[in-house]
Order: C-alpha cells, then sequence, then structure tokens
C-alpha cells in the first residue's frame, strides 16, 4: 500500500531539493550590491509607514461574524435549491425550518444594533 | 423520516423550539423587567419536563437509529431539567445584582441543556461527538458571561481550549473505532465485535481515547486541571450548572458507549477505570484540604465526586454486577446534584456584589447570625461527606456495595478512604460557621432561601425512603443492555 504513495514522496524530495539548489546558487554566483531600497521587504511596493500591528476598530470582527453567518446560509441554500424538485414537500418544510432558525439570528443581530455602523 | 421520530424527540424540539423564542421575546423586554424573561425560562424548562415525563415507560429509536429512547434517558434528562430549573432559581437575583442580565443566559442554558440530553440519548458515535459539542460550546460563553472581569474570561478561554482538545481526543478516538469496524453506529459496533470481524488492537485505542476524552469532560484526574479554575473564574451559577449537570451529562455518555458498544473490552478497560476512579477519589479530596476559597473547595469535592461516580463504570463489564451499579450511579447523582445545588445556593447568598466574601473566613459565625441557612449548609457537608441520615450516606453505600460486589473491594476501601480524608474539609466548613464568632453578611433572596432549604428538606426526607428511589433507577436502566 505504501508503495504507491512512493512516486509522491519522490516528487517531495525533488522539490525540496531544487528549491534548495537554486537558492543556493544565487548566493553563490549572484552579485550583491545592497541599499536600503532593495533590502525593504515589499522591494516593488508602497513605501511602507507606520508600524505594522494597528488598532482596528472591533466592528469589523461583528461584521466579519455576520457575514460568515449569511454566507453560510447561502451555501446551504444554493445546493438545496438545485435539487428542490427531487426533494419535494420534506425539503421544502426543512429549508423553512433552516431559515426560520437563521431569521431568529437575523431579528437578534438586527435588534442588538450588530447592522448598526454606529 | 417519519412522524414517530419527531415524537420520540419531541422533549429535544420543545426545549430548543423554546429557546429561540426566549431569545427573541428578550430583545422587546425592557432592562429592569427581566424577571419575566427568567419566568419563561422556567415554564420552557417546566413544560419540557411534562413531554420528558410522557415518555417514561416507553422506548424506541429514531432518524435511523440515530437517537435511542429509554428510561436511562428519561430518568437524566429530568435531572437535567430540574437542574436548569434550580439554575434559573439560583441565577434570577445574581445576574441582577452583578449586572450581568443578559438575555442570552437563558437560551444558551438551554441549548446546553438539550445538548446533555442529545448526547444522553445519542445512539451513533457522530451524534455522541456532535451533541458533545452542543452542550459544551454554550458553556464556553456562559463561563465568560461577566465578561468585564479577567478570572471570568480565563475561565471561559481555559474551558474552551481544554474543552476542544477533549473534543479532538474523542474523534480521533471515533475515527480509530470506525477504521476497526467500518462503522458508528452503536448497534452495529456491537454486531461487528460478536462476529469478530474487527481490528482489535485498533478498537482498543479508539475506546482508550474516547475513555480519555470523557474523563476530561468530567473532570476525572489525571485530566481535572481545569475544574478549580473554571469553575471559580464562572459566574457562582454557571458553576453550579457545571458541577451538576454536565458531570452527569459526561458520566451518561461513557455509560451510554461502553455499556452498548464495548462491554467485550471491559476487560481491557476496568483496570483504566479503576485507576482513575482510585486518583479522582483521592487527588479530588486531598487536593481540596488545601483550599480556603469555597468556589475552589466545591470544584475539588466535585471532582472527587466524579470520583465516586466513575467506580459504577469499573464494574459495567460484569452482567451480574452492571444494572446494580449503573442504579446505584443514578441513585448517587440525585443525591449529588440535590446536595450540590444546595451548597453552591449558600454559596451565592454569601458571594458579595464585589465578588468577595467566597473565602472560608466569610462563613464563620454564619450559623449563629443565619441559623436557617447555617443548618441546610450543615447538611449539605453531611451529605456531602456520606453521614447517615442523609442521601449522601445512601449513594455511597450502594456505589460501595456494588464495586464490592463485583468484586473490587480495594476500590471500594479507597473510596471509604478518601470519604474520611474529604470529613476533614467539609466539617472545617461547619466549624467555621458555628463554633467562630464573625459577621458574616448574606444577599437575602427568597429563590435562593428557597433552593438552599428545599435543598436540605430532600436530601434529608428522600433518605427516609432510599430502597422505593433505588428501585425506580433499577426500572429506569432495564432496557440499557
Amino acid at each position: 500500500m505504501f508503495e504507491d504513495y512512493l512516486p509522491l514522496l519522490v516528487i517531495l524530495a525533488l522539490a525540496v531539493l531544487i528549491g534548495f539548489i537554486v537558492v543556493l546558487l544565487g548566493v553563490l554566483f549572484g552579485p550583491r550590491r545592497p541599499t536600503p531600497r532593495k533590502m525593504a521587504p515589499y522591494e516593488s511596493g508602497m513605501v511602507p509607514y507606520g508600524p505594522g500591528r494597528r488598532r482596528m476598530s472591533v466592528r469589523y470582527y461583528l461584521i466579519a461574524v455576520l457575514f460568515i453567518l449569511f454566507d453560510i446560509e447561502v451555501v446551504f441554500v444554493v445546493s438545496w435549491a438545485v435539487v428542490l424538485r427531487k426533494l419535494g414537500t420534506l425539503g421544502l418544510l426543512g429549508m423553512l425550518v433552516f431559515l426560520v432558525v437563521l431569521e431568529v439570528a437575523h431579528l437578534y443581530a438586527w435588534k442588538k444594533g450588530a447592522l448598526e455602523w454606529d | 423520516m417519519n412522524l414517530s421520530d419527531f415524537i420520540l424527540t419531541l422533549p429535544i424540539i420543545t426545549l430548543l423550539v423554546w429557546a429561540l423564542l426566549l431569545l427573541v421575546v428578550d430583545l422587546w423586554v425592557p432592562k429592569g423587567r427581566k424577571g419575566i424573561v427568567a419566568a419563561l425560562a422556567a415554564l420552557g424548562l417546566a413544560v419540557t419536563m411534562g413531554v420528558t415525563l410522557s415518555q417514561s415507560g416507553g422506548s424506541g429509536l429514531a432518524f435511523q437509529n440515530m437517537i435511542i429512547v429509554d428510561g436511562f434517558a428519561v430518568y437524566l434528562n429530568v435531572l437535567y431539567l430540574v437542574s436548569g430549573l434550580v439554575v434559573v432559581a439560583l441565577s434570577h437575583d445574581y445576574l441582577k445584582r452583578m449586572n450581568l442580565e443578559r438575555g442570552e443566559f437563558y437560551p444558551l442554558m438551554f441549548f446546553s441543556i438539550a445538548g446533555m440530553m442529545l448526547v444522553t440519548q445519542a445512539y451513533n458515535l457522530i451524534m455522541v461527538f456532535l451533541a458533545l459539542e452542543f452542550l459544551s460550546i454554550p458553556l464556553y460563553v456562559l463561563a465568560g458571561l461577566a465578561r468585564e472581569r479577567p478570572e471570568s474570561e480565563e475561565s471561559s478561554l481555559k474551558y474552551f481550549l481544554l474543552g476542544t482538545f477533549s473534543s479532538a481526543f474523542v474523534l480521533y478516538g471515533i475515527a480509530l473505532i470506525f477504521g476497526a469496524t467500518a462503522t458508528t453506529s452503536l448497534a452495529l459496533i456491537i454486531e461487528r465485535v460478536g462476529q469478530g470481524a474487527l481490528n482489535l488492537p485498533l478498537f482498543i485505542a479508539g475506546a482508550a481515547l474516547m475513555l480519555v476524552g470523557f474523563a476530561f469532560k468530567l473532570a476525572a484526574v489525571p485530566f481535572h486541571e481545569w475544574a478549580p479554575d473554571v469553575y471559580q473564574g464562572a459566574p457562582t451559577p454557571v458553576s453550579s450548572f457545571m458541577a451538576v449537570a454536565v458531570k452527569a451529562a459526561g458520566v451518561a455518555v461513557l455509560l451510554r458507549v461502553f455499556l452498548t458498544a464495548f462491554p467485550s473490552l471491559a476487560a481491557e478497560m476496568a483496570p483504566l477505570g479503576w485507576g482513575i476512579a482510585a486518583l479522582t477519589m483521592l487527588i479530588g479530596n486531598l487536593l481540596a484540604i488545601a483550599q480556603t476559597n469555597l468556589k475552589r473547595l466545591l470544584a475539588y469535592s466535585s471532582i472527587s465526586h466524579g470520583g465516586y461516580l466513575l467506580m459504577a463504570f469499573v464494574a459495567y463489564g460484569n452482567p451480574q454486577v452492571a444494572g446494580q451499579a449503573v442504579a446505584a450511579m443514578l441513585f448517587y447523582l440525585l443525591a449529588y446534584t440535590l446536595t450540590t445545588f444546595g451548597a453552591w445556593a449558600v454559596v451565592i447568598s454569601v458571594e458579595q456584589n464585589d465578588y468577595q466574601g467566597l473565602e472560608l473566613d466569610d462563613y464563620a459565625g454564619l450559623g449563629l447570625k443565619y441559623p436557617w441557612l447555617g443548618v441546610a449548609m450543615l447538611v449539605f457537608m453531611l451529605s456531602l461527606t456520606g453521614i447517615p441520615l442523609t442521601m449522601g450516606f445512601w449513594g455511597k453505600l450502594f456505589l460501595f456495595r456494588a464495586t464490592v460486589d463485583a468484586g473490587y473491594v480495594e476500590l471500594a476501601l479507597i473510596g471509604l478512604l478518601s470519604s474520611l480524608i474529604s470529613a476533614y474539609y467539609y466539617l472545617r466548613v461547619v466549624v467555621m460557621m458555628f463554633m467562630r464568632s464573625g459577621e458574616p453578611r448574606i444577599r437575602r433572596d427568597g429563590w435562593l432561601s428557597l433552593v438552599a432549604v428545599g435543598s436540605a428538606l430532600a436530601v434529608v426526607g428522600l433518605s427516609l425512603l432510599p430502597n422505593q428511589i433505588l428501585q425506580m433507577a433499577a426500572q429506569a436502566i432495564l432496557s440499557l443492555q
């Protein structure tokens, strides 16, 4: 059983080896003339400013959580809609139950003011 | 899926629908009138209890053998619902004065109870895992309810990290058992074991991993470290809920899975269970001696009582005594529930609004100044120790008798020895209350007093008819094997 996976191991080893060789060649033979601009983390991008750990408004997290909630709902509803006719009445009722539960969550978030920015 | 599936799961459905309604209703209840929500929560638990009791005597399987209804489940479901009612009574005033009156409290508790009912009725390992998560996730939130306090946050985070860790153990165990038997249904597992069509080492490893996961939930030594910190930091009614209902659910799922699916592994599991039970009793009681904070003391006490409950698990493989052991365990759970809730009610009475008043010194003179509360606490401490004329005595007697009948005399002796050790710290509370002078301050609340005095009366009153209750418990588990 494990023999089947041997090619995978060989590819893995080769990938690591080639990666090492390429970097090693660059280090050994490449010319090195560093300037401050070249040493920056994103050499070709914008000039970085300020610390990396800025404080974010906590509201972003709330929005993200709500987004996940309603995004996952869409995943279920779309896959349900594809086979709607085959599922029949029972499928319709099941989805209704799901949507009612979701509506409770929506109502809760709405009334608690989670949908207001301020 | 047909109508009978829904009828069999009606208690759980009732509870969940009620929880959703409660969540919505709370949004329109103005601050200061949250008593309405508490009353509705109590009503919901009572209605669910009615539906549950209507199932007693019957049994059946629902949703393609995913869920089972039997006497064992009905007995424990009633226990969880009673716990819920007691927690509502304990927390109504507490939440108001601690400024924690959030509408999410009761629905979260309902979800957790629904998870406990599901885990007790699970008849498939996938269901066991899902229900364990459903039980635990609301509790992580409840432990952090007092989110302004770092202690509460610590409690929540610790519980979350160790809870997910233990869930991973259970899940890995389930995966190994699936690998060994190619099924997750408890009924099919035992069938495959009977045919001998399985990979035995994998099967044993899976069962042992599940045992570790359940021991985490139960706070059994050596997986107990989280319990004192979590109980101390969480709001006190939540701690009492965790100490009683979650422990009952942990024992329930342990017995359900091991009795129904793994009776053939009893020879391998008994020494493990023996060691865990003995260590849990001894270490829980020894560490409790060093505690001066009442919440931590009760936490260690609940750890050691988990050890007593596990004595029933050690004997599970012996068909002659398994029924007797499980009945004794159910009796012990009832005694433990009544006693522990009473003791926590006293702790909540003495706790001050600034979370002070939890030290042993704060109890000095309590029994002299407030005789009712003092005598109630005396009854609880005696019952936890296992002194006659209390439920705790009969619980220990039945458990020890079942253990001796199963041939584990040493384990019963260790249990006896650890009860002796526990007498020291339980009676120290009593000495503090009645023989030291002090200026204790308590919070007066009708519901708290009702729980304290009511449980004290029940602990003494029910101890007069132990055999009838044991018979009831024995009736409940007839269908388990």
